[in-house]
């Protein structure tokens, strides 16, 4: 017996992981494992669901306020198949990815150079950052005026909703790049035209990316706004229409349905990230 | 041979006076370290030679033409390495070999030529091993290897070094040591090197520049006669005496003291 305690007091604590190295869940910052995450993420909208078909199923709130899963599920059924969602899926995606893109398209360059030379932010920042305060939705009585009532106005409106957010995000982004990294390149015999393509925008890239991510979602809010006010296609026209002829669960499919596409994309996104940017921590 | 050249040279930050009076020469082959208390200027004045801040008065000149930015003659080595983490080891070493200052009239013996010095700065400062890696995958001296060997791939006159091994552990930065005088016997550049530690100062150079602080000014110039480097070499007497030297002068112009005895007292008649 003796023998046998002194042997398992000086076995080595690597021996017995199980019980000693495990992180606790609950330490500031403290890591899980991936499948614990994406079992507590799918929880937390089982949770969800399950709260709207309980209420919905106790008939304590009237259907026209709140329909239940199955009613909006053969809802989105015959509109995917009756009627057209794919068209007004397909319309709203080429809104917000036009306005969006023709936004990328101008602040990437801009912030990229607000970021670089202090002449161009002077220039340029005090002037977004008031553009970034003007309400966008106010703008729509202009945007028609001035777009008509064609594609034009709802990219425009996406365009005014996005594209100061991410020049000044991307400027920042710009801003960021360690001072050293530039230094060691001018010591190297760089020009600024070099420093601000191979350092700046190659080093700055990967948080460029993320701001896009980011802004994206942006991009739905304006497209649903425009939507609203002003076409006769689209996601959120037809929740408008949907409202009018007090087809809740209509609405709640056109809610739902955008809230998948941004998830979708946004976890493509990063994964895209993570392929491109292997060196980047996210 | 070349020659760099300071001559009275000044610097003020508005009211702050940085650096006042400054010379200095520094000819291939030499190696000058700067060392001093904090405050001193010894950053900022490999700065200005870099061409990374301007002087406010004086002459500074490479061979008699002065200095307006910063050049690829005068490469720099950061305290934090400063490399490109999106390129991997062999690719950060070879940047500036994409810059248009080299890839002009260049012809393909050259690039050749360039190809087979960059895979000779990586054998020589032990990163074949891990050439395609990328530097997050590396530990401080290792990274700090590749910005070595990327600021030597530009064939610099000058290598200016800015407390290169602050952030390293002892143990690696007595390996660093060796390998920074193993590329000083094989490389034609001058080295100027910039740190708080008296003991890398005197084991690494051949002349030691004390700088007093407020204003940054020469206090000092110790010539540094020590036979063939060797680690066992900093616990013989002449290395210790000439440490001992450099280190009471420092604290002489540092204008602080530490006394425990006082401090002693403090507590004692609290």
């Amino acid at each position: 017996m003796e023998t046998v305690q002194e042997n398992s007091i000086t076995l080595p604590p690597a021996t017995l992981p199980h019980l000693h190295n495990r992180t606790p869940l609950w330490t500031v910052r403290g890591r899980i494992n991936k499948r614990l995450y994406q079992l507590i993420a799918l929880a937390s909208f089982l949770l969800l669901l399950g709260l709207w078909w309980g209420i919905s199923a106790s008939g304590v709130v009237d259907p026209l306020f709140l329909p239940g899963p199955g009613a909006v599920a053969q809802c989105f059924v015959s509109w995917l198949f009756d009627q057209d969602l794919l068209n007004d899926t397909g319309i709203s995606l080429y809104r917000v990815f036009a306005g969006f893109g023709l936004s990328a398209v101008m602040a990437v360059p801009l912030g990229l150079y607000i970021g670089a030379y202090q002449p161009v932010r002077a220039f340029f920042e005090p002037l977004m950052e008031f553009s970034r305060y003007l309400p966008a939705v106010a703008f729509i009585p202009l945007v028609m005026l001035w777009a008509g009532i064609g594609e034009g106005s709802k990219i425009s409106l996406i365009w005014i909703g996005t594209f100061f957010q991410m020049v000044l995000m991307i400027s920042d982004n710009v801003s960021r790049v360690p001072l050293s990294q530039i230094e060691a390149a001018r010591t190297l015999g760089a020009t600024n035209t070099e420093v601000v393509h191979k350092v700046l925008l190659r080093s700055a890239m990967p948080a460029i990316f993320d701001t896009l991510r980011l802004t994206l979602g942006f991009a739905w809010t304006y497209l649903v706004v425009a939507e609203m006010v002003a076409a006769n296609s689209g996601l959120g026209y037809a929740i408008l229409q949907a409202q009018r002829f007090l087809q809740t669960e209509r609405i709640f499919v056109g809610i739902i349905v955008i809230g998948v596409i941004g998830l979708v994309t946004d976890q493509t996104l990063r994964w895209v990230h993570r392929k491109l940017f292997p060196w980047a921590k996210q | 041979m070349s020659t760099l050249f300071v001559s009275h040279l000044s610097k003020r930050f508005d009211a702050f006076e940085a650096l006042r009076d400054i010379d200095l020469t520094l000819q291939t082959g030499e190696f000058v370290a700067l060392v001093g208390a904090s405050g001193c200027g010894k950053s900022t004045l490999l700065r200005i030679i870099g061409g990374l801040e301007t002087r406010s008065t004086g002459r500074l000149e490479v061979d008699g033409k002065p200095i307006a930015g910063p050049g690829h003659d005068r490469a720099m080595v950061f305290q934090d390495y400063s490399l490109y983490p999106w390129l991997t080891v062999a690719q950060n070493v070879r940047f500036c070999r994409g810059l248009k200052i080299y890839s002009k009239n260049q012809s393909s013996s050259e690039i050749d030529d360039s190809i087979r010095r960059s895979n000779l700065l990586i054998d020589l400062m032990g990163l074949t091993r891990v050439r395609d890696a990328r530097p997050n995958q590396l530990s401080g001296g290792m990274r700090q290897r590749v910005a070595i060997a990327r600021a030597l791939m530009a064939q610099p006159d000058f290598l200016l070094m800015d407390e290169p091994f602050g952030a390293l552990d002892t143990q690696t930065r007595e390996v660093m040591h060796d390998l920074v005088l193993h590329v000083k016997a094989t490389e034609r550049s001058a080295f100027l090197f910039v740190t708080h530690d008296v003991e890398e100062a005197v084991y690494l150079a051949d002349r030691v520049i004390v700088l007093a602080p407020n204003p940054g000014r020469v206090d000092s110039v110790w010539p540094i006669d020590l036979p063939a480097r060797h680690q066992s070499l900093k616990m013989t007497p002449e290395f210790l005496h000439i440490k001992r030297e450099i280190t009471d002068r420092i604290r002489a112009t540092s204008g602080m003291y530490s006394d425990l005895a006082a401090l002693q007292a403090l507590s004692g008649g609290a």
